[in-house]
């Protein structure tokens, strides 16, 4: 049996999946019913400035029948009073000593206002804090939550605030709104932040009520830009990731990652490419915390297959594969073959090579059933043949170099090698 | 044992003559089902159906709640779309063909999502489609069935001024008359009738009958062009002593009656014999059951691997709780009194067929009898034969004979269905009303323009 448990800079959880800061980590009952469900950590919901949250705060983005692929709120930090929050973390505390518990937290833009704040939360016996940079919808227009994330400054002067006073190891949460997370990222863990986590949610509009015409949410005729998350920015925050994975500096802390993890497979797509944990929240908010269970089973049973005995044998070990474009081996060639047993004639491949690649499969016409094909000389093995294939396995890419050598595009271009003829 | 009517309770017959396949109750509902189609491209659902709807393009357009443009899409296909929803054959055409059957998974429910659309668009009216300024050309159909129907639809469209001769007091054909009603009601059929007309440019004169109330010449004179769309008529006789006895019933008729009286005014037997194994032969002996038959056999000479009905219209009749005796082949129907009280059957056997052919079943010399005291055959619809040959058409045992262009060998009459091709299904009568239609604008020299694009002005709806 694999050991599922974790260890983020010393902060111990029985597994690495921690519920980020968001409603269900919001107060006490919730947080209680989290980790009586197994859950390995606990990021409490931002605490620090005054706020007042709206009525009408979620809108989501459905797809093909599947509700909620992409999530949205306009919810800010915690509007309950500071004073109940602390007393609550205390209590969740004494009653899961076992767990992890983090507190996010967003000051006034003072250093006072931050060191009075992380007094107080250390004052609980928190294991942690996290420092929402991240948060794109009304705190920002504060000056805080992204405002802060969005300039490598003032992140770096806000950390070094923090730095001064917290005795507890300190994760710095940055936000996706950026073009590069990198500079943020490097000023933070340069002002001396223990450790990163990404990615915050995106600035969106989900969609818009086809009859009022008002985007959603709405609030009362109105909308604003919400916070995206969900499975749909899983892609983007790997992607994220991996740039913190890829810098010199950066790739020196621990990172939580964050961002559409709804499943096992998700949980160890992120730590392959460098994340010692993972936090999860839209999807408990679809379907509650039982989710862990699968969670920890799913990583359990692939560890096992695999012969990973603990997650740090595998943390990171997809990124040394992730690399430049022109470091691509240009001989690597693969064609589609189509598996004509389990072949169903929905003819999907056909049309989206005829219309839109490179007319690369033959159709048969039969009564009702078409015969599709692949014309090996003119498949490029772009893979969209085998990604529409409703059928398992059915579209496979099969391996067919061009040459036996490793040849990239800029030893291509030295010895002058032909581009495509047509 | 005796033949009577009112059998049940008025809340028997409303449980046994429900609708046998519940439409989707909701929006949510149908765009579960819409959104396991996989969208397929020269779909094999559209090669199956026999008036090519756009079975993935209807769907897809349910999924993204575009219901108008669903319909339309059904509709352009197959003005009798919402019908056929109800009483095709599915599990051999469309749904029959779709790819999920070669996954083993169930196939996406085509009929029910088709009804979804096309039931919204009749209760609704939408008035999907726009008649083209009058050509001020006429053409008479004759017969207001599926076939008719269909063809009066298309004319409409392109500015034709089309009259329809209907011998029965309603349209609709078989659809109205000759289907079990536990798949579709005479309102519906009222209404989809109804809809068809709403285009506008189509009269139907009720109550006229050709060779009686209306004669071709008269046709040929007053109209540009006719389509004959009259269908077949009774079922073909069984040839054997005592057909003639008080108790014994076409299968037509059965249906006829029940689709235009009160359940508890149609009178049948405790004991039914349903003589067939084709759809009619399913519709009549369930029917009978439903009315409160105590038992009802079908009997069929050939077995289930030749029956004409679909496995799953045979599991209806199971379901009713009917008995079916294989290979037999009625000999001899007995009376007492001038009614039946029984039939006598020879057991058969199939010969090993010659090549292309069915496998003949010949009597073995056995015989079994049943007591029984109602006999309703349904063996096969004749063509109207005399009508035919009166009017010298060109025919095959009294089927119409028509060319590329579904002209008859009299100049200017067209025609399509079951009075050509023998009897099949409705969706096939309206494919074939479409065919005459397309035959008949090129008489006419009148060229149709490709099927209309949905514009809808949202301020007319």
């Amino acid at each position: 049996m694999a050991d599922l448990s974790s260890n983020f800079l010393g902060i111990k959880s029985p597994n690495p999946f921690w519920l980020a800061s968001a409603p269900p980590t919001d107060k006490k009952i919730n947080v209680l019913r989290a980790l009586e469900a197994g859950w390995g950590g606990i990021v409490w919901k931002t605490l620090g400035s005054q706020v007042k949250n709206v009525s009408s705060r979620y809108s989501a983005v459905n797809f093909h029948g599947g509700k909620v692929m992409g999530f949205n709120n306009i919810e800010l930090i915690s509007d309950r009073p500071l004073q109940i929050n602390l007393d609550e973390i205390k209590e969740v505390l004494r009653l899961f000593p076992d767990r992890a518990m983090i507190v996010s937290l967003m000051a006034d833009n003072s250093r006072d206002s931050w060191h009075e704040l992380i007094k107080k939360v250390e004052d609980t016996g928190a294991h942690g804090l996290e420092l929402n940079f991240g948060c794109p919808h009304g705190m920002t227009e504060r000056g805080m939550g992204a405002a802060v994330g969005q300039d490598p400054e003032i992140a770096r002067m806000v950390v070094e605030w923090v730095m001064e006073c917290a005795t507890v190891p300190v994760i710095t949460k940055l936000t996706p709104n950026v073009h590069s997370v990198v500079p943020t990222g490097k000023a933070v863990v340069e002002a001396g932040t223990n450790a990163l986590s990404l990615i915050n949610t995106i600035q969106s509009v989900t969609g818009i009520n086809l009859d009022t015409l008002v985007p959603n949410p709405n609030v009362a005729g109105k909308s604003v830009f919400g916070g995206y998350c969900g499975p749909a920015v899983k892609p983007i925050a790997l992607k994220f990731l991996t740039t913190l994975g890829q810098n010199e500096l950066t790739k020196n802390v621990p990172v939580s990652g964050i961002g559409g993890v709804s499943t096992w497979k998700d949980a160890v797509e992120f730590m392959l490419l460098g994340a010692t944990n993972v936090q999860v929240c839209t999807a408990v908010m679809t379907h509650g915390f039982r989710i862990i269970e699968d969670l920890c089973e799913g990583l359990s049973n692939w560890m096992d297959e695999k012969g990973f005995a603990n997650a740090t044998d595998f943390i990171g070990k997809s990124l040394p594969v992730m690399t430049n474009w022109e470091e691509l081996d240009i001989n690597y060639h693969i064609v589609a073959n189509i598996n004509q047993d389990k072949c169903i004639h929905c003819g999907l491949c056909y049309i989206a090579c005829e219309d839109t690649a490179h007319q690369a499969i033959n159709l048969s016409y039969g009564t009702p059933y078409n015969t599709y094909s692949i014309k090996e000389p003119e498949c490029v093995g772009c893979n969209l043949c085998s990604l529409v294939c409703p059928v398992d396995n059915c579209i496979t890419m099969i391996e067919q170099r061009k040459g036996d050598e490793y040849l990239n595009w800029k030893e291509f271009q030295k010895r002058g090698l032909p581009l495509n003829d047509h | 044992m005796a033949i009577s009517d009112n059998r049940l309770s008025e809340e028997g017959y409303k449980s046994n003559f429900k609708d046998i396949h519940p439409p989707f109750e909701n929006y949510t509902a149908a765009a579960v089902e819409a959104n396991r189609c996989i969208f397929c491209y020269d779909a094999p659902c559209m090669k199956s159906c026999p008036t090519s709807i756009d079975v993935p393009k209807f769907i897809k357009q349910i999924s993204t709640e575009n219901i108008k443009g669903s319909a339309h899409t059904i509709f352009s296909s197959n003005i009798m779309g919402g019908g056929c929803s109800k009483v095709c054959p599915v599990e051999k055409l469309c749904e029959g063909a779709c790819v999920y059957n070669l996954l083993e998974e169930e196939p996406i429910q085509i009929a029910r999502l088709q009804r979804y659309s096309t039931e919204k668009a009749i209760k609704e009216k939408w008035p999907l489609f726009t008649r083209k300024p009058s050509t001020g050309k006429k053409v008479a159909v004759v017969g207001a069935g599926p076939a008719g129907l269909s063809c009066a639809h298309v004319l409409a469209r392109e500015g034709v001024d089309v009259t329809i001769f209907e011998k029965e007091q309603r349209g609709g054909g078989l659809m109205t008359y000759g289907i079990a009603a536990y798949k579709v009601t005479p309102e519906f059929c009222q209404e989809e009738v109804d809809y068809i007309l709403s285009l506008g440019g189509i009269e139907i004169e009720y109550g006229r009958t050709l060779g009686e109330d209306v004669h071709l010449h008269e046709l040929e004179e007053e109209f540009d062009a006719t389509f004959l769309g009259i269908g077949v008529g009774l079922t073909r006789t069984l040839g054997i002593p005592g057909e003639e006895l008080q108790g014994v019933a076409d299968a037509i008729n059965f249906i006829y009656e029940i689709r235009t009286k009160p359940f508890n005014k149609i009178p049948v037997g405790n004991k039914v014999a349903v003589i067939g194994m084709g759809m009619t032969a399913i519709d009549a002996a369930t029917q009978a059951k439903r009315l409160g038959a105590e038992e009802v056999t079908l009997i069929y000479r050939r077995t289930q691997e030749e029956m004409p009905c679909t496995e799953k219209e045979l599991n209806i009749a199971k379901l009713d709780g009917c008995k079916i005796i294989w290979l037999a082949s009625p000999k001899e129907i007995i009376g007492l009194g001038g009614k039946v009280s029984g039939v006598v059957c020879d057991i058969m056997a199939l010969n090993p067929a010659s090549a292309g052919q069915r496998k003949l079943p010949e009597p073995t010399g056995e015989t079994i009898q049943l007591d029984v005291d109602m006999i309703i055959k349904a063996t096969g619809q004749l063509p109207f034969e005399k009508l035919v040959n009166q009017n010298e058409f060109f025919n095959n045992n009294g089927r119409l004979i028509v060319d590329d262009q579904n002209e008859t060998s009299i100049a200017s009459i067209f025609a399509g269905g079951d009075c050509v091709n023998g009897g099949k299904e409705v969706v096939d009568a309206v494919q074939a009303g479409k065919d005459a239609a397309a035959g008949i604008l090129n008489y006419l020299n009148i060229k149709p323009l490709p099927t209309e694009p949905l514009i809808i002005n949202p301020l007319k709806l």
